[in-house]
């Protein structure tokens, strides 16, 4: 008899279909998977100690780049983190914006969810079609932060500044004629608010375009279904949160199990899956989509009806206004001392999570009582996920692997660090 | 959490846990733990299959250094000296409960504490991280490895005595036509220094 033994194969980092820099090990008997070993922390920064080294203030930047697909939802656990401990009131306008940037995050990181996975699984148009409505969502970053990922607009205290009255619009040229500009230009006459209110009266079209694409796309079917099946007492002894706990059929959302900011006075539904294969995860995060936006539309309501701050006045936390620094002694005091030497948080330590897209992406921050945290520790919900990559993936072929990545919905920034 | 949950979850760890608790904190409604390195097993075990608690999912597992720091709850039952202590965040979905659980490790030098993996599958890769990063010793887990540091590395890099420029850099040497590691050449440096003030500074005088 031939001497059967088995292959191992090294799966990434430079693979298409790795989601960023994920080195995996792969043990093969032909093409069943028998065991599969993740290599992380090739993008490991540090994130955690640099954050020991800079004041709370300079951090926020460094949570952009975490999870590089859903900025602000980084941004907002970290500084819920510090307004817990600082004891401080956000303005309610404040929570709204942000509740709505965090829905478009959503809208966002579910666009490229769905682009990479149908890409990795076959389906080349969805990836075209997910970031056409990318680029309008990041327009909306870009007006309210003139960033068009890397936002750093949620800061302790509120959000930087007010939603913009205008668009930025686009110019006619050589290639795009005027009369092309103007169609192009239609719905970013108005405010910001005019243009995200736009933008949810369309997506649901878009939504129902991906689901005829894909929903009961055979192809589609054949590579999801029964696939990275996980009963829901292992998807908790995993520590899955998020779409992924969701999918098997547990119902928990921290926005309607431990609300935040506003979110309990939001109408909203939870999607929650039966089997929990890629299949059922897919369509929880499809119809997120869609209860995303019912959220934004709700927050664009109450945002028209409703004017007021958008930081808090606590000049020992928020910067003054620019003419107030200019004029006033005691706020150009307060202006000097929060960018050079930050502001100081009680000492105390405190344990924040959000609903990210992913899962619950949590900040654990201890405080000494300096102008710079004592430790931050960053629950990245995809960590938890890939480590179970093991399990989904035994006893798969090699290319079930590829849609368990897809669906787990793997983030490097976030894993690594 | 509101005020009651946190007073029935308070009532039912002390009624479960018993003499392994060693102290309790409530603070921006969240309760903190202690438990002894030693009885870190039995009390897991305990908070997961208890039918008033039920913590089912390990949400979190990081490694602290309170080398030049610790807070009033680990002064309080003489802890203070304890260097390294692991903080288990855990979460139960059937309750609705969040807690936090210290363990401090009992040897400066060489801390170690029983590994939670038997109990939790997903403390497996939060394990490695914790010995990659501290150099806490999980003993009882299947594979501690380094996780996220490179091939090879030395040293735990967020001790608070490790700098942050680290001790090695990386560069291509043309003569040896091979990437080469060689000790650190740039200046460390501090833009904001760390100041703590006293209590009650910039206070008015009323």
């Amino acid at each position: 008899m031939a001497e059967i033994r088995n292959y191992t194969m090294n799966f990434g980092p430079q693979h298409p279909a790795a989601h960023g820099v994920l080195r995996l090990v792969l043990e093969l008997d032909g093409e069943v998977v028998k065991r599969a070993d993740p290599h992380i922390g090739l993008l490991h920064r540090a994130t955690e100690k640099l954050a020991e080294n800079k004041t709370y203030l300079q951090s926020v930047p460094y949570m952009d780049r975490l999870d590089y697909v859903s900025m602000m939802v980084n941004e907002h656990a970290y500084v819920m983190a510090i307004e817990k401990l600082l004891q401080i009131e956000v303005p309610i306008r404040a929570q709204y914006i942000r509740v709505m940037f965090d829905e478009i995050t959503r809208i966002l990181n579910h666009l490229l969810w769905i682009g990479a996975h149908a890409l990795d699984v076959g389906a080349m148009t969805m990836f075209l079609y997910a970031f056409r409505e990318r680029e309008d969502l990041m327009d909306c970053y870009e007006a309210v932060s003139g960033a068009r990922l890397h936002a750093a607009y949620y800061r302790p205290g509120g959000v930087y500044r007010d939603l913009p009255d205008t668009m930025p619009k686009y110019q006619s040229s050589k290639i795009h004629s005027e009369k092309e500009t103007r169609i192009r230009n239609a719905n970013r006459e108005g405010t910001l608010l005019d243009f995200i209110e736009d933008f949810t009266n369309r997506f649901p079209t878009y939504v129902d375009e991906y689901e005829t694409l894909l929903t009961d796309n055979r192809i589609w079917k054949q590579r999801l279904v029964d696939i990275g099946v996980v009963s829901p007492e292992r998807a908790k002894a995993l520590g899955f949160t998020g779409p992924m706990l969701r999918g098997s059929g547990v119902e928990w959302d921290l926005r309607k199990k431990q609300p935040y900011e506003v979110y309990d006075r939001l109408d909203f539904d939870i999607p929650v899956g039966v089997n929990g294969d890629c299949y059922d995860r897919y369509l929880v995060r499809m119809e997120e989509f869609r209860q995303s936006n019912r959220i934004i539309k709700q927050c664009v309501d109450w945002l028209r009806k409703n004017p007021g701050p958008v930081i808090t006045d606590n000049h020992k936390v928020a910067p003054p206004s620019r003419v107030d620094m200019k004029q006033n002694m005691e706020e150009m005091i307060h202006h000097f001392k929060l960018f050079t030497e930050g502001f100081h948080v009680p000492p105390g330590e405190a344990y924040v999570a959000v609903e990210h897209p992913k899962g619950e992406f949590g900040i654990y921050l201890v405080s000494n009582g300096a102008n710079k945290p004592y430790r931050l520790k960053i629950r990245a919900p995809g960590f938890a996920h890939l480590a179970a990559l093991d399990e989904m993936s035994r006893g798969h072929m090699i290319s079930d692997v590829v849609a368990i990545i897809g669906t787990q919905d793997i983030v490097f920034g976030e894993i690594d660090r | 959490m509101s005020t009651t949950q946190l007073e029935n979850l308070a009532a039912a760890l002390k009624g479960v846990l018993g003499d392994k608790l060693v102290g309790l904190q409530t603070h921006f409604g969240e309760i903190t733990i202690i438990v002894r390195a030693e009885d870190i097993i039995t009390a897991c075990t305990n908070l997961r299959d208890n039918s008033q608690l039920r913590f089912d999912t390990l949400i979190d597992l990081c490694g602290i250094d309170y080398s030049t720091y610790g807070d009033e709850l680990s002064a309080k039952h003489g802890l203070r000296n304890k260097r390294f202590a692991v903080i288990y965040h855990l979460l139960s979905v059937e309750k609705n409960y969040r807690l936090r659980v210290r363990v401090l490790t009992e040897n400066n030098e060489f801390p170690v504490v029983d590994s939670v993996t038997e109990i939790w599958p997903t403390a497996n890769w939060f394990e490695r991280e914790a010995f990659d990063l501290y150099g806490v010793i999980f003993t009882g887990h299947p594979d501690l490895r380094r996780l996220l540091t490179d091939y090879g590395f030395i040293g735990n890099p967020f001790r608070k005595d490790f700098p942050i420029t680290g001790h090695v850099e990386m560069r291509y040497d043309a003569e040896q036509k091979r990437v080469i590691y060689q000790p650190v050449t740039i200046e460390p440096r501090e833009i904001t220094p760390l100041v703590i003030r006293e209590e009650h500074y910039g206070d008015c005088e009323s």
